[in-house]
């Protein structure tokens, strides 16, 4: 559907989209902090450091991606980091989303909140931690949200079988 | 105005014995004005809300596990049943989301047909609400209206899909089959009637004294603190933030229509009720413009190995039988990689996140839906309000309890 180009990595994209606003804010906010990034049918991915995560919504926030929309996990189990966590931001002013990546480890996977940022992000937040077991820091009622509070395990990790445990 | 930022959004309130006047009340998850199996927790002192605090989970599947483990083309009658009141609108943004992974030229006359269907969806989705929302209200009349033009609608899902309700009618790479000879008339027949019914619906509501008492200046939600909370459709634009995907970010050639996208800056339920007034006479002048402009030509993709072939050609080609039994016993092959596809359905924004691993089953499928994140609001618009509020406010929300607990 898309004849728009593809980058792939993030050399590619700070040469192939320089101008995109959301690329230039987190350039000029801290270059580092971007490890990864893709540009892939039409959809714009920056993979940032776990620890950035919340400066870099906050930048992204301030660059004009005002509406946080989704938020959800991604578990690449066996492999290692094991769990993607991946923000879709929307522009009302650019009218379109950006996907924030992140890359968590399997031991103790936590990230921060970015509930200070967008109070939005709160439920997503809980049903991540009930559904995948990652632990946001920083939420003020990290509990869960759609399975019963006695449940035993998340659903949603690749490990848990689909019909359950009888 | 609440702020938003200084709203602490706690734990649920629990009694405390004594000392203070509080009380602390439970309604649901059983109650007619819950729209569902919601549970509210209240906190109230006297008949004043303090606190407001939403338990859902009660109808939770496990929806998004179920697509892990079922092909591409199967997901598509589990999205049905998600929001039950809007089903065409969940096959679109299903249906477009795993198009994008592969690449997939859709025909005109089948994004058209979309178009139209995702319209006459809306009405659906639009008039049951204005029915129970009026109903919770006390004005039980209008339910009985509204449900009588549902039904229309119902008929035309019926002749089109087979299906009242659970229609799985936009499928992977265009339409299930050819719409029957005559459903473009009996859509045609429909609409022109349709705008008389919605002056019937507006001369029993916007001019009644007690509904206009029960909804102005209720539960106001400011612009600020509707993009903080995540609110989005009628309650985004009624809170003044005009912004559209049909219009903003158009998907299956909606830039080829035109409309208007009503917005309201009282931010109070009776904006939510207006806009969605407006926006039922817009959605009838979409339908009027996909009926005059109906492009003509096939309703399915040009691509045998993920579109089932017509029942005929299966009776006759060796090639159309094989390619219909490699899709249903293997399913079809996904390019690997990740898709966000937002739409915007009855109750706001509703979006998919689809990652494919290069194998015929999803290896993720998010939903997001809009009385998810539009739930979180709640509280906000009822603080310091009184009980009956709740009522009005959860009903000028609109939200389907199927979708937040998916």
């Amino acid at each position: 559907m898309s004849t728009a180009s593809t980058f792939i990595g993030k050399a590619a994209v700070l040469e192939g989209l320089p101008e995109h606003p959301a690329v230039k804010a987190i350039v000029a906010w801290k270059g580092e902090a971007l490890i990864d990034a893709k540009f892939d049918r039409d959809e714009l991915t920056l993979t940032i450091v776990p620890e950035e995560l919340r400066a870099a919504a906050a930048t992204v926030q301030a660059a004009g991606y005002n509406f946080f929309e989704d938020m959800t996990a991604v578990d690449w189990f066996p492999s290692s980091p094991r769990f993607q966590l991946s923000y879709h931001i929307l522009s009302h002013a650019y009218k379109e989303h950006i996907r924030l990546r992140v890359l968590v480890e399997e031991a103790n996977p936590s990230v921060d909140s970015i509930t200070p940022v967008w109070p939005s992000a709160n439920y997503y937040e809980r049903e991540v931690f009930d559904l995948f077991g990652i632990r946001f820091e920083g939420h003020s009622n990290l509990r869960r949200i759609l399975m019963p509070d006695d449940w035993v395990g998340h659903p949603l990790r690749k490990d848990y079988p689909v019909e359950g445990y009888r | 105005m609440i702020d938003v930022i200084g709203t602490p959004i706690l734990e649920a309130p629990h009694a405390t014995g004594a000392k203070d006047q509080h009380m602390v009340l439970n309604m649901g998850p059983q109650h007619p004005a819950t729209h569902g199996v919601l549970r509210l927790v209240l906190e109230i002192d006297g008949e004043i809300v303090v606190r407001l605090y939403p338990e859902i989970g009660y109808l939770h599947t496990g929806i998004e596990k179920t697509c892990e483990a079922k092909f591409y083309q199967q997901v598509v009658p589990l999205t049905d049943r998600i929001n039950y009141l809007d089903p065409l609108s969940n096959n679109l943004c299903y249906a477009l989301a795993v198009e994008k992974l592969l690449g997939l030229e859709i025909p005109s006359k089948a994004q058209w047909m979309r178009v139209l269907l995702a319209e006459l969806s809306r009405l659906n989705s639009h008039l049951i609400w204005l029915g129970t929302h009026a109903m919770d209200i006390g004005a039980l009349t209008v339910f009985l209206y509204t449900f009588r033009e549902r039904e229309d609608i119902l008929r035309l899902f019926e002749a089109v899909a087979g299906q009242r309700m659970m229609t799985s009618y936009i499928r992977i790479g265009g339409l299930a089959m050819e719409p029957p000879l005559d459903f473009l008339d009996r859509v045609q027949a429909f609409i022109d009637t349709f705008p008389e019914k919605i002056d019937e619906y507006a001369n029993l509501l916007t001019g009644n004294p007690i509904f206009k008492g029960r909804l102005q200046g209720v539960g106001h939600l400011s612009a600020a603190d509707a993009i903080a909370l995540g609110v989005t459709g009628p309650p985004l634009r009624a809170s003044g933030v005009d912004f559209d995907l049909r219009r903003d970010m158009p998907y299956s050639s909606y830039e080829k229509f035109q409309f208007e996208v009503p917005t309201s800056t009282d931010c109070d339920c009776w904006a939510r009720y207006t806009v969605r007034l407006v926006e039922m006479r817009e959605s009838v002048k979409i339908i009027q413009q996909a009926l005059d402009g109906m492009p003509e030509g096939a309703v399915k993709a040009d691509a045998p190995k993920i579109v089932l072939p017509d029942r005929e050609k299966m009776k006759t080609q060796m090639e159309a039988l094989i390619h219909h039994f490699k899709i249903v016993t293997e399913g079809f092959e996904v390019p690997a990689g990740e898709v966000y596809q937002g739409i915007e359905a009855g109750h706001g924004q509703t979006g998919y996140y689809v990652v494919s691993d290069g194998t015929a089953k999803p290896y993720r499928v998010h939903m997001r839906y809009p009385s998810f994140a539009t739930l979180q609001a709640l509280e906000t618009m009822c603080k310091g309000r009184m009980l009956a509020d709740v009522v009005a406010v959860i009903g000028s929300i609109d939200i389907v309890l199927g979708e937040i607990d998916r």
